[in-house]
């Protein structure tokens, strides 16, 4: 037996009994798929570098900590939290350690506002299993991913939003999620299903009180019906010892538009999963990215655009800022599958190495079964351009402040496509501070 | 324009530079007096774009002989931030792009960083909005490019007209403007070079570095000066241009070596 049969083993046993038991579901098909999710958990192991999609991601130190329960209380104040608040947003769903905390969101639970229904899933399943039925654990493939089937074997709390047909909604909903207390896990899971017609803004933000390790083990399902269009916003500001493992499932019909930003700022190590299926033709998807670590923290980033049918379009944008002796992965997958005619597809990462000790591996990887399509990508890892220096010292700024400047705007260059602008302005802060050398 | 009197602001001696290795520079001499307007002129390679890297001191290239004075200083004690600070500016061909800075931010930070530099007084972004629309209008900008990331997206000509605003607002003694024309449509180009004109004074002086003479009907120069091969190899008025024009390079080189020859 191997050594990591045994930690990966006593991981999720650990992971399995640090969680209270569920009670059943009055929904059949719900209890069948937690039980297929066990079933899966017992079957996998946790992953090590090893396996291919883990080969520069090394989470042993995951398997290293001990799990208590989750004290179910929360004796948060709004006082406590209202500084992650986001002025824009209408709707807030809180989550505090994984658990929905109504006293500190922002609306009453199951009250349709224009359209958009927007309430944690436990009060939601019963009323609303038929929309939510063909959605629900069934995007997010767990068959073989561990992270995925643990947080649907514990699938129970969390956010559901539904954009009813048509329905246009202006003001972003905030999904956010609260870690407090060390050495626990957390399976944060969000279902947004956009039916056809409608339009909705939704962040998704973790957050943390405290500076000690936690696991936040994600799930999102985005279902995007014909015509639909999504503004997805996710930033990670875990503490800098958090685990986060992230697995966000995106289908898209047809002539539906998803545009999504992703900005990860905190976890010691974090893992992102990003899956678009461009289900049906005229698809658009944007898909952005930024990675601003430093220390010892590992930014993991696995994203797979897969056009599945013709006319499917989609630009992609990853960018690392890494500094200290932290380390960022990027692996950008492309498919475009037999008889996705007229796939326009382009993909950048860019990479920013602040520190001789950073590192960066990136890899695009495009699987190309279709002979009529358009697919450029490109990669660059290294230091600031020379050109781009002496433009700005030609104008008096001195060395230091070109660097600054240049340095702020390869991140900000990211950050700026957020269309939150209270959010945008409290990035683009954290970028510069993260960024300024005297 | 010419003037008794004025005083010296760049002197060029025997300068030589190197990029990796390759010597392209062989050996300028040039004299500018404030209040002159100079033209460079030459084919492609003849080290026109070089030579006006080196004076703004781009730091590929390398400095292997000769002196520049500029103001009575040893321009090359200076460096580049320095000798912007200083008042050389050089309009770049290729501007950069910077997306994720906003314009008004940018130029903001230069003219207040140069203004500190001349003991002047720094202005808010709110002074510096109006401030700088003002001098938008002189180059029939729109003010939406301050919102927009700098240079980010811009055509050709915008990008131009963006450096000329930039040499509005630090107000170079020395401005060098390095194929300002290139890329511009005859609409562009004459706001463009007005934009220019506006700008020269009697305190200040310009290079005009272009391979075509089309620029030289807008601005006109006092003096036309013929690179190759990295030397000047003649310099006459305004009307060398309209000869070069007409017969193009190959003469200018062909009488210096009959010269040189005899």
């Amino acid at each position: 037996m191997s050594v990591s049969m045994v930690t990966g083993g006593s991981y999720l046993e650990s992971l399995l009994q640090g969680q209270p038991q569920l009670p059943p579901s009055s929904l059949a098909w719900l209890n069948q798929l937690r039980a297929h999710a066990v079933d899966r958990v017992s079957a996998l192991k946790v992953p090590t570098t090893r396996d291919e999609e883990w080969r520069f991601t090394d989470i042993s130190p995951l398997a290293k900590l001990s799990f208590q329960p989750v004290h179910a209380e929360s004796s948060l104040r709004i006082a406590d939290v209202e500084h992650f608040y986001i002025e824009e947003a209408a709707i807030r769903l809180v989550f505090v350690d994984g658990a929905y905390a109504p006293e500190l969101s922002k609306q009453s639970n199951g009250i349709e506002h224009a359209g958009l229904i927007v309430t944690n899933l436990p009060s939601a399943a019963a009323v609303h299993a038929t929309a939510i039925e063909p959605h629900l654990g069934r995007h997010a493939v767990f068959e073989d991913n561990v992270f995925a089937a643990l947080n649907t074997a514990f699938l129970h709390d969390g956010a559901l939003i539904i954009a009813q047909r048509n329905a246009a909604v202006e003001k972003p909903v905030h999904l956010l999620f609260i870690a407090t207390q060390k050495e626990t896990a957390s399976h944060p899971r969000c279902l947004l299903i956009a039916e056809s017609g409608s339009a909705v803004t939704v962040i998704e933000d973790y957050v943390s009180l405290q500076k000690e390790a936690y696991v936040t083990n994600t799930v999102t399902e985005i279902a995007l019906a014909d015509n639909a269009q999504v503004n997805h916003i996710r930033i990670q500001r875990d503490s800098t010892e958090a685990f986060h493992i992230a697995n966000c499932a995106v289908s898209l019909g047809r002539a539906s538009r998803y545009r999504s930003v992703s900005v990860a700022l905190g976890a010691r190590i974090s893992r992102f999963n990003l899956n678009a299926l461009l289900a049906a033709e005229g698809v658009e998807c944007t898909i952005d990215g930024l990675a601003l670590i430093t220390g010892r923290q590992l930014a993991d980033t696995h994203t797979c655009i897969d056009h599945a049918k013709p006319h499917g379009t989609s630009w992609q944008s990853h960018k690392c800022i890494v500094d200290g002796a932290a380390h960022a992965v990027f692996n950008g997958k492309i498919v475009v599958r037999p008889g996705a005619q007229r796939t326009d597809s382009s993909q950048s990462s860019r990479n920013l190495l602040l520190n001789a000790k950073a590192r960066v591996d990136t890899k695009p990887q495009l699987e190309i079964f279709a002979d009529d399509v358009k697919c450029a990508h490109g990669a660059t890892v290294g230091q600031l351009d020379n050109e781009e220096v002496f433009y700005l010292k030609s104008r008096g700024l001195s060395e230091l402040t070109a660097r600054n400047l240049l340095t702020y705007a390869f991140g900000a260059e990211i950050i700026d496509r957020i269309s939150v602008a209270s959010l945008k302005h409290r990035l683009e802060q954290t970028v510069l501070e993260q960024t300024q050398r005297n | 324009m010419i003037y008794q009197d004025s005083k010296t602001l760049l002197d060029v001696q025997g300068l030589r530079a190197t990029v990796n290795g390759i010597e392209i520079l062989k050996g300028i001499d040039l004299t500018i007096r404030s209040g002159e307007v100079h033209a460079i002129m030459g084919t492609n390679g003849s080290g026109k774009s070089t030579f006006a890297k080196v004076l703004a001191g781009h730091n590929a290239y390398q400095v292997t002989g000769g002196s520049v004075t500029f103001e009575g200083n040893n321009l090359f004690d200076l460096e580049p931030e320095e000798r912007a600070r200083a008042g050389v500016f050089l309009a770049f061909q290729y501007p950069i792009e910077i997306p994720g800075v906003a314009n008004s931010h940018f130029l903001r930070l230069a003219y207040n960083t140069v203004q500190a530099q001349r003991g002047r007084e720094e202005l808010d972004p709110l002074e510096f909005e109006d401030f700088v629309r003002e001098k938008m209008k002189l180059l029939e900008m729109n003010p939406d490019f301050l919102d927009r990331g700098v240079n980010e997206g811009f055509s050709g000509g915008e990008k131009k007209r963006n450096e000329i605003l930039q040499m509005a607002l630090l107000e170079p003694r020395l401005a060098i403007l390095d194929e300002t024309d290139s890329g511009l449509d005859i609409d562009a180009l004459r706001i463009v070079t007005s934009g220019v004109n506006h700008l020269a004074s009697k305190d200040n002086a310009i290079v005009l570095v272009t391979h075509y003479q089309r620029l030289l009907n807008y601005i006109v120069p006092d003096y036309v000066h013929v690179m190759e091969s990295g030397r000047i190899i003649k310099t006459g008025g305004k009307e060398l241009a309209l000869d070069l024009e007409m017969r193009g390079y190959d003469w200018v080189g062909a009488e210096r070596r009959a010269a040189a020859g005899a």
